[in-house]
Parts: C-alpha cells; structure tokens; sequence
C-alpha cells in the first residue's frame, strides 16, 4: 500500500464514465504529475482526491483510510487553484489562517505558523494587504502559503502555473521543485504542460480520453513511451511517428523508410523478440528529433549512429538549436541540430540517426513493439 | 501638424461638451420642477397659495406647515400627524428589506453554488413569483394573514413583503453569484469552511453592490406600495402611504395644500435619501453580473 493510493476508481456522469478504472500508488514525498489534454479527465480526478468530486466506483485512501466518504476538510489535504482562489476581501494573513480558524486553533498558534509559513514563501510584507493589490506571482505564493499552512499529508496542484507569464512561470516552476525537495512533501499535481510534467515530477501519469496512457518515471515516459500518444504528447516538438517496413537485410533487422530520392535504410540493433515477428510487415518508428543530429553533432557514447542522406526542405534557426525538416516516409521529420549545423533548404545533406533511441510502434494498437 | 489637429479635436470637443451639459441641464431642471414646486409652496402660509401665487417664492418662509403634516394634522379621525405611519412604514420596511435581502441571498447561494436537483425548476417558480400582479393575490393572502392572525397588522405587513420580494432578490443574487468563482467555495470548503460560513465569511463580504442594489430596489418597491398597505392594514397600522392618502383626504373645509405638500415630500424623503446614499451602487451592481457574465 502506498501513502495515497487510487483504487481502480471511476467517474461517471449518468451513463457516460468518462475516467475509467485509473488505479495509481503514490509513495510518501512523491511528486505525481497528472498530465494531459483538455478533457482527459485529470482535473476530476484530482477533484475526486479532493472530495470536491464523488467517487462512482472504486476506492480512495490517505494513508491507509479510505477517504470516499469523507468531507475535503476532514481529508487532511490542501489544494492549490488554477484561479488562487484568494479570498478578496480577507488580507493575505487573513487568507492563509483562515483554515486554522476554521479548524479551531487558537490565535497565537495561527500567528506562528503564519510566521513561518511566510518567511519560507519570502511574503512577510504582504501579510497585511488584499489580494487585489497583489501580483499574479505573489497571489501564486500567497495560494501556495495558504496550502502549506495547514501542513496536509498530501497537495494538490490544479494547473497552478497557467495563469502567469512565460518567464514567472519558469521561476515558479523551480520554487515549487526546492520546495518539493526542502519540504519532502507529497504532491500530485495537474497540467497540461508536458514541460512542467518532466521538469517537476518523480512520476507521471499521462492520461487522455479518461485512460491512464502510462505511468512511470519522466525518463521513461520520455525514452519508452507507451504509445503513439504518450510519444507525441510527450517532448517539444513532438517525436517523429513514420511509416516504415521491417525488413531483414545482411543478418540484421532494418527499418526501411521512403526518403525524398527512394527507400532509405536504418540498422536496428540489440532487436528485441517482439521486432522478429514484424519482420516484413509495416510499422511506426518513432524517432526524437534530437536524435537526428548532423555527424558532427552526434552522441559519442550511442552505440548505433546511422547515417541517412535526406533533402532538406526547411530549416528553422531557433538561436540555441536550429530545426531542419526533412520529408521521410512521406511525413515532415524534424531533426534538432546544433546551432550552426550547416543545413540549407533544398539541398542534400547527412543526417546522422540515434538508432539507439528509436522506438517502433504497431501501426493498429499504436502500443510500442517491446 | 499633429499639434494643430489634436488642438481642433479639443476646441470642437470642447463645444459639444458645453452643448451636452446645457442640454442636460435643462432636462434636470424639467424634472426636478415638481419637487421644487412642492418644496416652495410647502415653505409659505395657505394665504399665498389661495391667492394664486403657486409659482413664485414664498413672501414669508414658514415650517408651520411641515410641523402641521408631522405632528398636528388631521389624519382620518385621530390629529396625530403623519410620525406615527412615518414610524409604521420604518417598521415595516427595514425587516421585510433585510429578511428578503438575505433570504434572496441565501438562495441564490444556493442555487449557484450547491447544484442540487430540480434547482433550475425552483429558481423557475421563484421567477415567475415576479411576473403575479399584486391584485391577483389579494384574497387569498387576507385569508392567510387571517389564519395566522396578522391581519391588519404591520408583521402582516412584513410578511406579505417578504414573500413578494423574494422573487425579485433571489433573480439578483443568483445572477451575481452565477459569476462569483466556485473555486472559492471549493478552497473553503477545503479549509473546513462549513455551509454558513462560507456564506457568511465568503460570499456575503463580496456581495456589497448587488446588496444595495436589492435594498434599493426592495426599499423602493415596499416603502411606496398603497395596495398592500390600503388592504392589510388600514387604521393604526397603517404604512405612510395610506396616511398620506388619509391626511389629503381627510381634511375639511379649505384645503391646507402647504401641508399637503409637506407630507407628500416627507413619504418621499426616505426613498430619495436611499437613491442618494446606496446610488452610486445601484448601476455598477446592475451592471456587475452582466459584464462580467
């Protein structure tokens, strides 16, 4: 049993279940990131840990006590809004004690950990004013305070960062990870910012259409994806999906893929079993652009570098990477290079591909081949 | 070039803005006419108004007849004055204001915030209460005010208010509270806030422009109401308006206008006063649930 465990629990609304069967363990001092489209359903299950939601099937349990049936104050949970959800007309030392109060603690114990709380979130000048007359970053650190106050066995983050600027949003970003590492605290936390999910999380889930896609560490998600979604929803810009056929050529397993001059060919090394039954069918490869570099740029320590003479059709400087398109399997691939790779529109050039990262796909049940 | 344009822009903006404040001018002047009217020949002796001087100011300024109206004037059969109805009529709307000003809060809390079944056919029934000419419950609400021994009293009075204004505030507060965020509800009630102190500590503190606004418009409505007031309490209990007809009616002989119109604007004063103090939040709390939307 884990510290807050997700029990093959369900929604539905009338006849429609719209999360189906999500069963998730989140280990004390975890930092679980719910990630996914709009609508996947990882905003109701975080209401549903909440209590803000009911629970139509399954179980819920904080630390081993079942919690469907319990009232969100009584669940010993703090929850962050997307919106803050600051009291306007209390000041923020009104605000962040206001749970307190309601639980009944006396005045000078609110005042301490009030103290406390607002030397560690650096807001002590702002205790006395509304939130009106707050910034979106301060009203962010305010909501934050107001959850740590009460010091909950488990936060919930509701897409907290939304609502800022680009680069506070960044700032922020790294506050709540040294806060998650300095407290050793328990989050789940809900975005549909994939950046925000690798960034901050120990695990993620990736949900779409009320499914969890698939759960596991950031460096699995992103190296083993589970399917085409979690491949293409994960990682900025996207991993190339391409049609290709599986062929066996000199011993060895290829993937052969139509280029812009006729069919290229890519050695798949170290095969897992499950590529052998593929062998002459089509599937998807699935290939990051940074794992197409130009040769100069390539990983030393892959084991696998193919090269691929390709045209180039677009290039994209974007100052510290420069984007080059290419069109393979019939598809734009996007390589990422080096800032002065010396690509051009329209010509040849030699691209080297990290077959070591490569993944393949079915083409019908889009899962990976492993 | 652009000094010598943006220099006519502020000449022409300059005309129109004297025409329009002159043009309004003249439009409040039309209006207030009545009132200063009533105020001029409330301040002088009978005998100039007799002799057909209505226009013109008072030769000589008296308070006779305001004191007549308040405390000496013959109303019905008593020469009581209008203070005792005065008194009645505060009596009656200051409670049938604040009970249906909090109750149409209450279920417009309700009603936004605790989704619960049925909930759109209720506010439904409590909105067509709006559109029910009051002529149409006369009998039926005597007959109620009489099983409850109220009637021709001013809790009779109060009642009937209520439930009356009931409609028209829970339409106010369930509008403005359409607009209030519910993820402020939500992170009370994660803070352990329970039903009423959410509404008490939450909602209400927020709810400052539409709480004027449905006081203004309660206090308007019940202050100046006749029919009610004519049918369920007549005699002692009777609300200013009653009285005021009365005091108009019931005076023999030469008819004492300046007192008259001293009384007239004495039934007036409290809904003025209310329109001065609260108006300024009458249109941004009409406007707040709209906009914002």
């Amino acid at each position: 049993m884990g510290f807050l465990d997700i029990n093959n629990v369900t929604k539905s609304y009338g006849a429609v279940e719209v999360l189906h069967k999500v069963d998730i363990q989140v280990d004390e001092g975890e930092f679980l990131v719910l990630v996914g489209p709009s609508g996947c359903g990882k905003s109701t299950l975080l209401n549903m840990i909440a209590g803000l939601e009911g629970i139509s099937s399954g179980e819920i349990a904080i630390k081993d006590r079942v919690v469907n049936n319990i009232t969100p104050s009584k669940r010993n949970i703090a929850m962050v809004f997307q919106s803050y959800a600051l009291y306007p007309n209390m000041t923020v030392g009104q605000n962040i004690t206001f749970g307190l109060e309601m639980q009944g603690t006396p005045k000078p114990e609110r005042d301490k950990a009030m103290a406390e709380v607002a030397s560690l979130l650096q807001i002590e000048n702002l205790l006395d004013r509304k939130p009106g007359q707050l910034s979106g970053g301060q009203r962010q650190r305010v909501a934050m305070g107001r959850a740590l106050v009460r010091d909950p066995d488990v936060f919930l983050f509701d897409e907290p960062l939304s609502n800022l600027d680009a680069k506070l949003r960044v700032d922020m970003r790294t506050e709540i990870k040294k806060l998650h590492q300095k407290l050793g605290t328990t989050i789940v936390y809900v975005t549909h910012d994939q950046i925000e999910a690798m960034t901050l999380s120990t695990r993620i889930a990736v949900m779409y259409d009320g499914y969890v896609q698939q759960l596991g560490t950031p460096k699995e998600i992103y190296d083993t994806p589970a399917n085409i979604f979690v491949a293409t929803f994960m990682g900025s810009p996207a991993m190339n999906v391409l049609p290709a056929q599986l062929i066996e050529m000199n011993g060895a397993i290829h993937a052969e893929v139509a280029g812009a001059d006729g069919p290229k060919h890519l050695r798949i090394e170290d095969a897992p079993d499950a590529y052998g039954n593929y062998v002459g069918k089509s599937v998807m490869l699935g290939i990051r652009p940074e794992a197409i570099t130009d040769p100069e740029g390539a990983d030393r320590n892959a084991k696998n570098i193919q090269s691929l003479a390709n045209q180039v059709t677009v290039t994209e400087p974007a100052g510290a990477d420069t984007f080059v398109t290419m069109s393979l399997g019939g598809k734009d691939c996007v390589a990422r290079m080096r800032a002065d790779a010396e690509a051009n529109p329209g010509q040849p050039f030699e691209f080297a591909v990290n077959m070591d990262k490569a993944v393949l796909f079915d083409p019908q049940t889009e899962a990976r081949l492993a | 070039m652009a000094v010598a344009s943006s220099d006519t822009a502020i000449r022409s903006s300059n005309v129109t803005r004297t025409f329009i404040y002159l043009f309004l001018l003249l439009f409040a002047l039309f209006y207030l006419m009545p009132l200063g009217i009533m105020l001029v020949n409330s301040l002088k002796p009978l005998s100039e108004i007799t002799s057909g001087g209505m226009i013109a100011m008072p030769n000589e300024w008296t308070i006779e007849p305001w004191l007549s109206a308040w405390s000496t004037a013959q109303i019905g059969v008593e020469p009581t004055g209008l203070r005792p109805y005065f008194i009645n009529s505060i009596a009656m709307a200051v409670p049938a204001v604040a009970i249906s000003t909090v109750a149409g809060a209450l279920n417009g809390y309700v009603l936004t915030k605790w989704h619960f079944q049925g909930a759109t056919w209720i506010f439904g029934l409590l909105l067509f209460s709006c559109f029910i000419p009051f002529q149409i419950v006369l009998i039926p609400m005597a007959r109620i005010l009489g099983l409850l021994e109220i009637a021709g009293t001013t809790y009779g009075l109060i009642l009937v208010h209520v439930v009356y204004g009931i409609g028209f505030s829970t339409l106010y507060f369930r509008n403005y509270y359409a607009a209030f965020p519910t993820e402020l509800v939500r992170a009370a009630q994660i803070d352990g806030a329970g039903f009423f102190q959410i509404f008490w500590r939450i909602m209400l503190p927020s709810s400052g422009p539409i709480i004027a606004v449905c006081c203004i418009w309660q206090f308007t409505n019940i202050w100046n109401d006749f029919l009610f007031g004519a049918s369920f309490a007549s005699g002692d209990a009777a609300p200013m308006t009653v009285a005021l007809n009365n005091l108009v009616n019931s005076s023999t002989g030469e008819r004492p206008y300046n007192v008259h119109f001293a009384g007239a604007i004495m039934a007036a004063g409290p809904t003025l006063l209310v329109y001065i103090v609260a108006g300024r939040y009458f249109v941004r709390g009409l406007m707040a649930g709209s906009v914002k939307g």
